[in-house]
């Protein structure tokens, strides 16, 4: 998920006769599946943890340029950097739809941004691994993608309007991006041994950071029975983790490559495929900034920020001008 | 520290030529900008063939205490449905 550990600030659920009368009426909206919209009453919960939810699922898609930025000068052909381009043109644009959503609960873009430059705002652990090959191209659309993209489609759903229109605004353009890495994927197979051997490789490395998107394992999630409640986490990360695991063994079969972790196993009894434990130490680790590219991350997106500052300042200085001599005149 | 750009809010004509609809928002010092940033926003797929940005400060919206009072006269008059009014099924193109 592009969202993991969002804190709700409540430890667990409040029962019906702890709740206000418009709490109540608040969640029998919400089980009614009628949507919230920016201007309706909210639990002041509700409206941060939505803020903080939204805001790393914005982070997530603008740092996620980055990584893929990498290989814009060195893509193989004109085909592919053109291709790439749009891809990370969409990030970007997925970011400001879900910056919009975060807005209309009140706070300010400005604000937003200087969470996730200080730090105190996160952004999905994946995309602080470092981009070795252009291979990685491939398993990020394919395995990255992937794994957004059966995240986001349940919060099409979710209760906040703003929110779940921004979803399905992404989910539309998504499929795109995990095809066109399944495509290079496809076409590095069909290569030479040392091209088929770069694709085994980007998947190895990607397989377990991919799987970790979906936050901690259920057992550890200590803020999803509220997020369940207001209809904001509609399935669970064992849930979502487990379908990506079950759609991505046959792709990896097809493309002919290793399985990437040797406890892949069809389970006949559960209808869906076992697979290893996943490094929770890693994880936790990569959350807390550091993983192989926390710092680099942080430091190009709040460089790129400075250093267009004389520019966002010039075109409002344009702005006022024109509004002024529209004024005297 | 500088300013915050204002928030404007973008509506986009399909191409099938129906009324401009709502698609998000976004941040632009002026108007000109403010359609600038939506062609690379809102239209990366050939969704419009028109755009239409407002700033959002200047947009009034009803609050949803006023739905009833709103919305409520028109419940009662269901006579404005044709369904209303059952048609024999011998009668024709009615």
């Amino acid at each position: 998920m592009y969202a993991q550990l969002v804190e709700t600030g409540l430890s667990k659920l409040k029962t019906a006769e702890e709740l206000s009368d418009a709490e109540r009426a608040f969640q029998a909206r919400i089980d009614a599946g009628i949507r919230i919209e920016a201007k309706d009453w909210m639990p002041d919960a509700y409206r941060k943890t939505l803020i903080r939810q939204i805001s790393q699922h914005a982070h997530s898609e603008i740092v996620g340029q980055l990584p893929e930025g990498n290989w814009v000068t060195r893509a193989p052909t004109l085909k592919r950097k053109s291709i790439l381009l749009a891809k990370i043109q969409d990030e970007a644009g997925h970011g400001l739809y879900l910056y919009s959503a975060a807005e209309t609960l009140g706070v300010s873009r400005d604000d937003l941004l200087a969470d996730l430059h200080s730090g105190k705002a996160k952004y999905s652990s994946i995309f602080n691994y470092p981009t070795l090959s252009w291979a990685d191209m491939g398993a990020i659309g394919w395995l990255v993608d992937g794994s957004a993209i059966i995240n986001q489609i349940p919060l099409c759903r979710c209760s906040y309007g703003p929110y779940s229109r921004a979803m399905i605004r992404v989910c539309k353009e998504e499929s795109f991006h995990a095809r066109q890495g399944y495509d290079i994927m496809m076409t590095l197979c069909r290569g030479t041994a040392e091209q088929k051997a770069m694709a085994q490789d980007a998947l190895n490395r990607y397989w377990w950071p991919a799987l970790m998107m979906f936050g901690p394992s259920d057992a550890a999630s200590v803020n999803s029975a509220q997020s369940a409640q207001w209809r904001i986490k509609l399935f669970s990360n064992d849930e979502l983790r487990q379908r990506m695991v079950d759609q991505t063994v046959p792709q990896i079969e097809y493309l002919g490559l290793q399985l990437p972790d040797p406890a892949i196993k069809w389970n006949e009894e559960r209808g869906h495929y076992d697979f290893g434990e996943i490094n929770w130490d890693e994880f936790y680790q990569v959350l807390k900034g550091n993983g192989p590219c926390n710092r680099e991350r942080l430091r190009t997106r709040i460089k790129a920020y400075d250093d267009g500052a004389w520019f966002r300042d010039a075109l409002q200085a344009h702005a006022d001008k024109q509004q002024e001599n529209k004024k005297s005149a | 520290m500088s300013k915050e750009w204002p928030l404007w809010e973008v509506f986009i004509r399909s191409q099938h030529g129906l009324a401009h609809k709502h698609v998000g928002s976004l941040h632009a010092p002026d108007a000109e900008m403010a359609i600038n940033h939506a062609r690379d926003v809102y239209t990366r797929r050939n969704e419009g063939v028109s755009i239409w940005v407002a700033r959002a400060g200047d947009i009034f919206a009803s609050s949803p205490g006023d739905k009833e009072a709103l919305f409520e006269p028109s419940n009662s008059k269901v006579y404005r449905h044709p369904t209303f009014f059952p048609m024999p099924d011998e009668v024709k193109n009615l």
